[in-house]
């Protein structure tokens, strides 16, 4: 087990630094998803099966979705399309499939195996933890979320005005 | 733990040199998984459930933060077409390009 730890800890790495460097936000976004990919991967092998369950659903699921709509809003014009016909005839995706297979092959191996978890805190003792010891954290996360939640809206807001204004 | 302190350091490099407000945003993102892959770490090192619970409420933050910062991402590109962050650092109003 300690071999996935390492591979996916090797992976999250590269694709970090990948995600960082890139000059695409698409390319990046699809780096940052495989990040968190791996990230959960490794929470599988040290024994947090809810965490990396979660970790998917959150990150690799809303966060990066939400970010690929907001590139998408961004417009990027002609010019994008321009270059992504260039790179649809290329080299790039190699790597990427290369590193995506790894881990999916892992992932596999992990899942079937069922072994290896060091020290396996289930999802039960997790939900009693925090819905007994740290209630008054799990109300003020609400409370967070409420406050996220109007500041999007303000901001989103703002937008919708300046836009009748103009018209 | 040393995983975590690599992609904690690659996210904060990423946060200064960048300054595409998008990649910020992504850097920023970057650290925040990272500190909670370390809770996690040190919440499994004692088998104890606390670090899980933790991991969630970061997921909560980071969820947060970036629905903030992408309407705020959106909002300046609204104002001035594009996402630069030096620009934004002006903190007045920009003189109107004749």
């Amino acid at each position: 087990m300690n071999g996935v730890f390492y591979i996916s800890a090797a992976i999250g790495l590269v694709s970090a630094l990948l995600a960082i460097t890139g000059t695409n936000p698409m390319h990046a976004l699809v780096n940052l998803v495989v990040v968190f990919l791996a990230i959960s991967s490794v929470l599988w092998t040290i024994g947090a099966p809810f965490a990396a369950a979660l970790q998917i659903l959150i990150y690799a699921g809303a966060i990066a979705v939400l970010f690929v709509f907001a590139v998408m809003m961004l417009n990027l014009g002609e010019e994008t399309i321009r270059r992504e016909r260039e790179w649809l005839s290329g080299s790039v995706w190699i790597l990427p499939i290369a590193i995506a297979i790894v881990l999916a092959v892992q992932f596999v191996a992990a899942f079937t195996r069922q072994a290896g978890m060091a020290n396996l805190v289930g999802p039960k003792a997790v939900g009693i933890s925090m819905f007994a010891t740290y209630v008054i954290a799990v109300e003020l996360a609400s409370l967070l979320l409420v406050a996220g939640l109007i500041g999007a809206f303000h901001f989103a807001e703002v937008l919708r005005r300046k836009e009748t204004e103009d018209d | 733990m040393i995983f975590a302190g690599l992609l904690f350091t690659i996210g904060a490099i990423g946060v200064i040199v960048r300054r595409d407000l998008v990649f910020m945003l992504i850097s920023v993102e970057l650290m925040l998984s990272a500190a909670g892959l370390a809770i996690a770490v040190g919440g499994s090192k004692w088998s104890q459930p606390d670090g899980q619970v933790f991991l969630i409420m970061i997921f909560v933050a980071a969820a947060t933060g970036v629905a903030v910062g992408i309407s705020l991402l959106l909002a300046v590109y609204q104002d001035r077409k594009n996402v630069d962050a030096d620009e934004l650092s002006l903190m007045r109003e920009r003189e109107p390009i004749e």
